[in-house]
């Protein structure tokens, strides 16, 4: 009985050591990818950064209105005036084309109720 | 110790007397003392083993209660905190009011040097020279083939210059990253951002400083990593700023005015939505102050904020809105206006003779001096003082610029009758345009303080309430007879209800009195009167406007009024405010109920990874 529950003993303790040491090292790997991970979310960071402050310039008054200039004869665009507003209910919208008809026919009675 | 004896002499004898082996004696006693020792082994032996599980109890407890903490414990990624404090721990960014990015950062490299690793110092300082054009060959060659171990060579490099710089193929010369600081418009809003310069500089990083603006105000803010990278969100519309840069130039070049500066602020909050002085810079380069000479002329002063000005007839409003308010007069109670009037050895003038009397209302519509004074006389020197105090116009704005403190108006420190006078219609007493925006905004607001802020969107307590609603409402309608039959006739913008008040002031001499033929021309206005929702202030520096008889004005009723209704024109679309018109648009009755789509945000969600 004895050798018995050494070898199982031993077995064991091999095994959680083997655990433990697989354990370890998947731990490694993932702290390894996390910081990974950091450095590419840094990276990205920097390019959005890069990338809003980019768009802004692109954006910029200056250069906007330079467009509009250049662009007048297509677009025609002027600063908003005060007669440019009107409430939603002066406008009048066309009438929303009709639903189209199923072939089947149940739609409309998916309606009544 | 004593030991027990193996064989007692005694006990020996005596068993011998009664013939029994005294060995047994001796047998006995050695048991006894192999027990003692037996059992003193024993006990040493359960301390070790007492010892040595405490040992292990501790061992694997300390195991087990960090594997139960672990366990137990909101997972977090293991350095995540280190890492994430090095990307956040660049400057906020700055947005408008909408969220479009006013200043951001940018990374950039610096170039250094070390000489005493450079391989051929002469072929570097050559290519160098060729690669920045502003750089002394002559001089470069000097420092690399001396005895310097470091220098820095430029601060800020473009990408190209970079690779320029790597194709001369010196392993002297290193780059460092440097976080710089854009201001991807420009010229728009330059004097509220301010600008910013490099502060404590090391090879790898270096600390970007605000300098002035906005940028100073709120540097520690900015730096401060617990914000999360949220940006500063000012109350300034982009849109709304560079419309009104664009108008207040070609207004400045069109009244060829040395400077101009303009104001749009919310009367409910306080909160600016435009503030432009020009001339301006561009911040990204922002141009060294002037030394000597008037700091007035360099572009970097803010004539919004930092001019002083002795803003003229703009302040005829508080003395009459208090008399107002002390039930002394009424809108229609008669003034007496014969022009010149005496004070003291003082004569004071009207710009026309106005005749005997004038309505309360027609010395404000007709800008009359002298009733104004009658008026001021009325209150009496400390109530009038007392008002002006409470308005603000005392002290330096409260405005989240470094600029602010020296905006502190020019106060007379005595206030004999004379002063007294001149300060009721704008004389003697200078503030800057921002003051003037605060004090309208008070009586616009239903008499209620008003406080300028450039911050979007903060919770502020409500202002104290110096002035009664119905008086406030009285001025405003004053000021808004100005603009329909006054001094201000220019200023009519159909639909918005323009009220305001024209101020024309002779600029003081640096050397004492007044200059005869320089002036600075303001239009203080609120819109629309009905219901105030805007304080717009336009004020130009030096305007002169050749008139239809070959001759030359310099009002404010010819120069700044023009430019201000221009502005209102433009702006007041551009914030979304309705021209009131009495045409009436026939109401179309829906035919179905339009569905509106939620507007989207600017389709960047920005996501944190805690």
């Amino acid at each position: 009985m004895r050798p018995l529950t050494y070898l199982a003993v031993t077995l064991l303790v091999m095994g959680l050591a083997f655990w433990a040491y697989r354990e370890n090292y998947r731990t490694q790997a993932a702290i390894s990818q996390m910081s990974q991970i950091q450095r590419e979310i840094a990276g990205l960071r920097e390019d959005l950064g890069v990338l809003r402050a980019e768009w802004s310039y692109l954006n910029r008054p200056e250069r906007l209105s330079e467009l509009v200039d250049l662009n007048f004869e297509r677009l025609r665009l002027v600063p908003v005036e005060s007669g440019q507003f009107v409430d939603l209910d002066n406008i009048d919208y066309p009438k929303p084309p009709a639903p189209p008809e199923s072939a089947e026919g149940t739609a409309p009675e998916e309606e009544k109720p | 110790m004593i030991r027990t004896p193996l064989r007692p002499l005694a006990r020996i004898l005596r068993a011998r007397d009664r013939g029994e082996n005294p060995d047994e004696i001796e047998a006995e006693n050695r048991r006894i003392r192999h027990e003692a020792i037996q059992d003193k082994a024993r006990r040493r032996a359960e301390g070790r083993l007492v010892l040595m599980s405490a040992c292990f109890v501790l061992a694997f407890g300390t195991v087990g209660v960090r594997m139960g903490a672990l366990a137990s414990s909101e997972p977090s990624e293991p350095r995540s905190q280190v890492l994430s404090a090095q990307i956040m721990s660049q400057r906020a960014d700055i947005t408008d009011r909408r969220g479009r990015v006013l200043a951001t950062n940018l990374l950039t490299h610096s170039l250094y040097a070390h000489p005493h690793q450079m391989v051929d110092p002469v072929r570097a300082a050559k290519a160098l020279a060729k690669v920045f054009p502003d750089l002394d060959q002559a001089r470069l060659t000097k420092d690399f083939t001396g005895s310097r171990k470091f220098m820095w060579i430029k601060r800020k490099i473009s990408p190209e210059q970079m690779q320029a710089v790597h194709d001369i193929g010196e392993p002297g010369l290193l780059f460092g990253p440097r976080e710089m600081r854009v201001y991807p418009n420009g010229h728009v809003a330059s004097h509220i951002l301010g600008g910013s310069g490099f502060g404590a500089e090391g090879v790898s990083s270096a600390e970007v400083l605000g300098v002035a603006g906005v940028e100073k105000a709120f540097d520690n803010w900015l730096r401060d990593p617990s914000h999360d990278g949220a940006p500063l969100a000012l109350s300034i519309d982009l849109t709304v700023q560079s419309a009104m840069e664009e108008v207040l130039n070609s207004g400045m070049k069109l009244m060829s005015a040395k400077g101009a500066a303009g104001i749009l602020m919310e009367v409910k909050t306080g909160e600016i939505v435009a503030m432009a002085s020009l001339p301006d810079f561009n911040p990204n380069e922002r141009p060294r102050p002037l030394l000597k000479g008037d700091p007035s002329d360099s572009p970097l002063f803010n004539r919004a904020v930092q001019g002083q000005y002795e803003l003229g007839s703009t302040f005829k409003i508080f003395p009459v809105a208090q008399a107002m308010d002390l039930k002394l007069i009424n809108p229609n109670s008669g003034i007496n206006s014969s022009s010149p009037m005496k004070i003291g050895k003082y004569l004071i003038h009207d710009f026309h003779n106005y005749g005997k009397q004038l309505s309360a209302t027609d010395v404000i519509v007709k800008s009359s001096n002298v009733g104004t004074v009658r008026i001021a006389q009325m209150l009496g020197v400390e109530r009038q003082k007392d008002f002006l105090v409470k308005l603000g116009l005392f002290e330096p704005t409260a405005i989240e610029m470094v600029e602010a403190p020296t905006g502190q108006p020019l106060v007379p420190r005595r206030w004999p009758a004379v002063t007294s006078a001149t300060v009721s219609f704008g004389h003697g007493l200078a503030a800057s345009p921002l003051h003037l925006a605060a004090a309208y905004a008070t009586i616009a607001n239903d008499g209620r303080r008003v406080t300028p802020t450039l911050v979007h969107g903060r919770q502020r307590p409500e202002g104290e309430q110096v002035l009664s609603p119905r008086a406030a409402e009285l001025a405003v309608g004053m000021l808004r007879q100005v603009v329909t039959r006054g001094t201000a006739r220019q200023a009519e913008v159909e639909g918005y209800e323009i009220a305001g008040k024209t101020g024309t002031a002779d600029k003081p001499r640096p050397s004492g009195g007044y200059y005869k033929n320089k002036v600075v021309a303001t239009f203080a206005s609120v819109f629309p009167a009905s219901d105030p929702e805007y304080v717009m202030i336009v004020t130009l520096d030096e305007p002169s406007v050749a008139t239809a008889g070959g001759g030359e004005s310099r009002t404010a009723g010819m120069t700044a009024v023009p430019v201000a209704a221009e502005l209102v024109r433009r702006l007041a679309p551009l914030v979304g405010l309705k021209a009131r018109t009495d045409e009436k648009l026939p109401i179309v009755a829906a035919r179905f109920q339009p569905r509106v789509e939620p507007s989207p945000g600017d389709g960047i969600k920005l996501v944190s990874n805690k």
